[in-house]
């Protein structure tokens, strides 16, 4: 199970999400270094939200607020859900 | 120490304590050159080389004016290369991306230390990252021709390209295959580097008018090539088509008009970038309705400016350098297209330099923080990635300084509580124009006044601070590393900021 | 009420980002054509999320759902639950699709405690023209915003520049919103480069009656304002008018510089300065 959102353009990210034997969070950012717990924040509570615990997460961020984020992580919940 | 703007500085530099500090002080110059003998040719830089003993821990320096085309700087760390000289002491009035070598040089510790008044590319991120042994200094336009005519920056030898020499030894800019218009930055090069070497691609029998005098070249060197001029394009011939920019670029037409500024005989300065564009064009649109004739605008000179002067909208350009190909034509053709040295542009102690009779100029920022301290140096990491050029120099001539920038890029806000590093000193900066909102520096009592009753969006810039935060978040703050690998020195020779070793941990 | 409605393609972060900045008095999300069919979802959320966190929205927003025989229709209005929704856009409008519409929001509202919204229909087919005094009467409609690019497709005829091909069909919306008090907003010019041709062609809508336009692009935003803005001419006459019957309010009918003033006169003063004020014209 995989599901993918978003894209590589600025203010944009790029989220892939997985099924795993517990949570992993990748998070590549070119604004890591000031935002980089505040994106993992968004993350982690997006998916506490949802109660998933065994999946891989991986961020490709250009940029993106929370709310891109969260939005990303949302549309790739939802399609890794219908990919079965 | 504290310096003026709140900047720890070691004990041992001289600390900057406010722009106008300099008025306390006698303009020191040393001796110019009185050269007896003819200018001799080569066609060999390695016979040069051995003429001139250039060794190790020599000081050579070099002009940008053919920007990202120029061969010249290459040419000669070649030869420093391959004689391995070591510890050398780099003085490009400008490094451009395509100064590759350097990067090398840097690297194998041939170069130790640089001055320069702005960097970017490979070289950049080099030093950045803690690469060259020495230090590096960051001066602005004015404060190099300080330095050097001064004695502070001893030049050994001088390599200036130069498009046409004649014969004699004299030099000028525009003529020739790699024209590039005026030579304004190597002429304190000129007057007071030890030994002077015009390199060129173009020897003609006699030049009737020349910008560089033979009485003070030593040496000319011809070769095959000194640079594309091609390369020498950096500003930009189009508008920006960027909604934000527009907006931004409308706003601050709108307020110069609103301020009186856009008045008979007024004088201004933009930078070179797309945005920038936009302002020149706008406020040759309100010219054009209200009539009005400029005394001159100044800077590097784009076609922007060239079309204003041929449509009879400036009285002069004073051009530092050209920054497209259309002002090299037209600083040929045009009497009132005329050449300014760095000096005469923005040395601090030059009598009346430009920078100071200018009414109002458009600048760039990265960041500008609470105190409207700016930084054009480094970004909010602390990589290099520009320097002042003349940004300090004008900030502080101007009688309006207005900054003009997207709140956010890319996340990151461009209001901080602090600047990562001060280039250019806030009491010389009055406005801020963003898309979100116009700040002025409370300094200003008189421009808040003026503005008291308009509809322009003024805000605080702390209230332009908070409204980003809610946008992007609070960024973690950077710790900066301890090793300082050089310093923005302001114009009259003070230092402003330490340049520090990036350091991606943040708190 | 509008002079100017930006279309932001509901998937852009950038553009939505920035929505607020922009000169527009309203900004239409859209979630139909500019987002392509595998990425419906990928906007919806985008959007919700938009509307519910961010700091910094639109004075007004209009979200132009995809249309009534599209699966993601309904979906598009749980959006509605927001709250953060001004104005809803109905593509291919025509009386059918108004009439379910209108349906399906009743069922809405009465489900979950919502506030009301106001409709503008978007007439893009021919049928929609045909039928539009009939569903220019619901009372949800405030306005009908015309869309040339699909009409014509309809129609099977190309757009040119004069625009000669849609006079018709402008009239037709023109009479419709003045007959019913609808605000008439003009199709989108879709020449973005072309700045002149906007200035004109915005010049002779709103000579025939057009009351605002939609944009593609933030850049058209100035003209467009300024063109449907009442002139300083018309607000200095309207302030003349309204004082003077001010003056003498029990009086039907007056004159003013030789001119008879009477109450469809005063009335239309009236819209002139609360038009001016609510645009920071005065």
């Amino acid at each position: 199970m995989k599901g993918t959102a978003g894209s590589k353009e600025s203010n944009d990210c790029l989220i892939t999400i997985e099924s795993s034997v517990e949570r992993k969070i990748e998070i590549n950012s070119i604004v890591g270094v000031f935002f980089y717990d505040q994106i993992l924040k968004v993350v982690e509570d997006t998916l506490d939200e949802q109660e998933l615990y065994n999946v891989k997460v991986i961020v490709e961020d250009k940029g993106a607020l929370d709310y891109t984020i969260k939005s990303r992580l949302l549309t790739a919940i939802e399609r890794m859900r219908e990919d079965v | 120490m504290l310096n003026g703007v709140g900047r720890e500085v070691p004990d041992n530099v001289k600390a900057f304590v406010k722009s106008d500090d300099f008025k306390k002080r006698k303009r020191t110059l040393i001796d110019k050159k009185n050269k007896q003998s003819k200018t001799v040719f080569f066609d060999d830089l390695k016979l040069l080389f051995d003429e001139l003993n250039i060794s190790s821990k020599m000081t050579l320096s070099f002009h940008h004016h053919l920007r990202n085309g120029d061969k010249v700087i290459e040419l000669v760390s070649e030869e420093v290369q391959k004689r391995n000289l070591t510890d050398m002491h780099f003085a490009p009035s400008s490094i451009f991306p395509s100064y590759k070598l350097l990067g090398e040089l840097i690297k194998e510790g041939n170069i130790t230390d640089i001055h320069t008044n702005y960097l970017n590319g490979e070289v950049a991120d080099l030093i950045s990252k803690g690469f060259l042994k020495g230090k590096l200094i960051m001066n602005t336009h004015g404060g190099r021709a300080r330095a050097i005519e001064s004695g502070d920056l001893p030049i050994d030898v001088a390599f200036i390209a130069c498009p046409t020499v004649d014969k004699l030894g004299n030099g000028h800019g525009a003529i020739g295959k790699s024209a590039c218009g005026t030579l304004g930055y190597c002429i304190s090069d000129l007057e007071y580097g030890k030994k002077v070497v015009l390199v060129t691609d173009n020897v003609i029998d006699e030049l009737k008018e020349h910008q560089i005098n033979s009485e003070y070249v030593d040496y000319v060197l011809v070769v095959d090539s000194i640079g594309e001029s091609s390369g020498i394009v950096s500003g930009t011939t189009e508008v920006t088509k960027d909604p934000i920019g527009l907006k931004i670029a409308k706003d601050c037409a709108n307020l110069l008009d609103y301020l009186g500024l856009i008045k008979n005989d007024f004088s201004m300065q933009t930078g070179a970038g797309k945005t920038s564009l936009a302002v020149v064009k706008f406020v040759e649109e309100i010219m054009k309705k209200n009539n009005i004739i400029g005394s001159f605008a100044s800077g590097g000179i784009t076609k922007a400016y060239v079309d204003m002067l041929e449509a009879g909208l400036f009285k002069n350009l004073y051009d530092v350098q050209c920054f497209d190909l259309d002002a090299v034509n037209s600083f040929s053709k045009n009497k009132n297209h005329i050449a300014m040295s760095a000096s005469e542009y923005g040395n601090p102690f030059e009598n009346s330099p430009i920078c100071d009779k200018l009414d109002f100029v458009i600048l760039g920022a990265t960041e500008i923080d609470l105190d409207f301290n700016v930084n054009v140096t480094t970004d909010s990491m602390g990589n290099l990635i520009g320097g002042s050029g003349g940004h300090a120099d004008i900030a502080y001539g101007a009688d309006v300084t207005i900054i003009i920038s997207p709140l956010i890029k890319s996340r990151i806000p461009i209001i901080k509580q602090k600047v990562t590093t001060v280039t250019t000193p806030g009491t010389d900066v009055d406005i801020l124009i963003t898309e979100r909102g116009i700040a002025i520096n409370p300094l200003r009592k008189d421009l808040l006044d003026k503005l008291k009753n308009s509809q322009f969006p003024i805000y605080s810039i702390n209230d332009l601070l908070d409204l980003t935060h809610k946008i992007t978040g609070v960024p973690k703050q950077i710790i900066p590393d301890e090793k300082i690998i050089g310093y923005v020195e302001y114009r009259d020779g003070t230092i402003i900021d330490c340049l520090r070793k990036i350091n991606y941990e943040s708190k | 009420m509008f002079r100017s409605l930006l279309f932001i393609p509901g998937n852009n972060p950038s553009m939505l980002q920035n929505a607020d900045v922009f000169l527009a008095d309203a900004v239409i999300i859209d979630l139909e054509d500019a987002i392509s069919i595998k990425e419906k979802d990928n906007a919806r959320n985008l959007v919700h999320n938009y509307l519910t966190t961010s700091s910094v929205l639109p004075k007004q927003i209009v979200l132009r759902i995809n249309s009534i025989d599209t699966v993601w229709y309904k979906k598009d209005l749980d959006l509605l639950k927001t709250n953060k929704i001004n104005y809803l856009l109905i593509p291919k409008a025509d009386s059918k699709t108004i009439i379910e519409v209108n349906e399906y929001l009743d069922t809405l509202f009465s489900n979950n405690n919502l506030d009301e919204i106001k409709l503008i229909a978007l007439v893009e087919t021919a049928r929609g023209i045909t039928e539009i005094d009939k569903f220019a009467e619901n009372k949800r409609l405030c306005a009908i915003l015309l869309g040339a690019e699909d009409l014509t497709n309809d129609l099977e005829i190309k757009r040119s520049e004069t625009n000669q091909e849609i006079f018709y069909a402008r009239s037709k919306v023109i009479f419709a919103c003045a007959t019913n008090k609808l605000i008439s907003i003009d199709t989108p010019f879709t020449n973005i480069n072309d700045i002149v041709g906007l200035e004109k062609d915005s010049a002779f809508s709103k000579s025939l009656g057009m009351k605002a336009r939609a944009c593609i692009h933030p850049n058209q935003l100035e003209i467009v304002n300024r063109i449907y803005s009442p002139s300083n001419e018309d607000i200095n006459w309207a302030l003349e008018v309204f004082k003077a019957h001010q003056a003498n309010p029990n009086v039907g009918a007056f004159q003013l510089k030789g001119k008879m003033i009477d109450k469809p006169i005063i009335e239309r003063a009236k819209k002139i300065i609360e038009k001016a004020k609510l645009f920071n014209l005065m």
